[in-house]
């Protein structure tokens, strides 16, 4: 196999196990946060307002490493500097 | 038509014109564009402002827009809004406006390139201890690295930079993949489903405009808090040693 095959495939598998592997654990995180904060707001109404921005800040923040391995996914796909190298040469 | 095609990251890379050293790409283009909308409107509502009950509606839009974020930042921050209004509502206001114009055609949301957000996380991470500095003067401020103890130091310093490249991957990774997904989408499906994506783009560029203001309150209130809180146990304790004093007085009295 030369360089070409194997940088592209290596690049999209690579990039594909990424964003599966990436993506299971912030779901988790989010639905168990988003579930806490449903059963709070029932519990109590009055403070809906501090909860949900609280909420939305702490799945920002848990989102965040979902969106680091997209964009290294996105990265491998669409911008990537040893794909580029092997092409030019 | 679309200006950026699919193999392009970011709008960076598409570069209008070139002289020499100096060249002018697509974010810069719209980051001006964004400015400038913002200027002008602002400009335009607030010639004439009115302080009676009849108001037009454009200052009406502004009022409600200045009350939300005052009061935001008055939860967050659990003090008056006037000193921090400016550096944050800014920075809502151009990342809310830059995403929301997504929905025109031709348009790349600047927020979509990392060199755009990471200017904007830097802005974040000198404001914090130049607010902290400005409420509690340059020792105070840099006791609060050492506030445990000197072990944590390395720390605290790990944590400001890791949270300021966060902010700015966390910004630019929701609008492009919003931006990606869109154009992808119009490769295999195209006239309805893009829509949807587009119309859940905005949405998540209001959350993260939203987000990243409220990130950047959250993280220079607690560079200026942490010793208002120390000041205000203190004198409750001295009250309330006083408080025990005179009871044992009373009591001795009696």
């Amino acid at each position: 196999m030369d360089s070409i095959s194997l940088i592209g495939m290596a690049s999209i598998i690579t990039a594909g196990i990424t964003i599966a592997i990436g993506s299971v654990g912030p779901a988790l995180g989010e639905g168990r946060s988003v579930a806490k904060a449903l059963s709070s707001i029932a519990q109590q109404p009055d403070e809906a307002g501090t909860i949900t921005r609280t909420l939305f800040v702490g799945l920002a923040m848990i989102e965040s490493t979902a969106i680091y391995c997209f964009v290294i996914s996105m990265i491998l796909i669409f911008a990537n500097p040893f794909w580029d190298q092997v092409i030019a040469k | 038509m679309d200006p950026m095609s699919l193999k392009q990251i970011s709008p960076d890379a598409v570069i209008l014109w070139k002289w020499g050293f100096f060249s002018i790409n697509l974010t810069m283009v719209f980051t001006w564009a964004v400015m400038a909308l913002l200027v002008l409107v602002s400009w335009l509502v607030t010639r004439n402002l009115s302080t009676g009950t009849k108001i037009s509606r454009w200052q009406n839009l502004l009022e409600v827009l200045v009350n939300a974020m005052r009061n935001q930042i008055r939860e967050v921050s659990q003090s008056e809004p006037d000193f921090y209004l400016p550096f944050i509502g800014t920075m809502f206001l151009f990342i809310a406006v830059s995403n929301f114009l997504a929905m025109i055609p031709g348009y790349v949301p600047p927020t979509g390139s990392l060199s755009t957000t990471a200017a904007l996380a830097i802005c974040v991470f000198i404001a914090v201890p130049a607010f902290g500095i400005l409420e509690q003067g340059v020792g105070g401020y840099l006791k609060h690295y050492i506030q445990p103890t000197v072990f944590m130091l390395p720390f605290h310093v790990i944590g400001e930079l890791s949270r300021t490249l966060a902010l700015a991957v966390r910004l630019f990774g929701n609008i492009m993949s919003g931006t990606k997904i869109v154009a992808i989408l119009l490769a295999i499906t195209p006239l309805l489903f893009p829509i949807v994506m587009q119309a859940l783009g905005l949405l998540t560029g209001i959350i993260q405009a939203y987000i990243f203001a409220i990130l950047a309150m959250v993280y220079i209130a607690s560079g200026t808090r942490a010793r208002k809180e120390k000041e205000d146990t203190e004198k409750e304790q001295e009250k309330a040693d006083r408080s025990n004093k005179l009871q044992k007085k009373g009591e001795n009295n009696g």
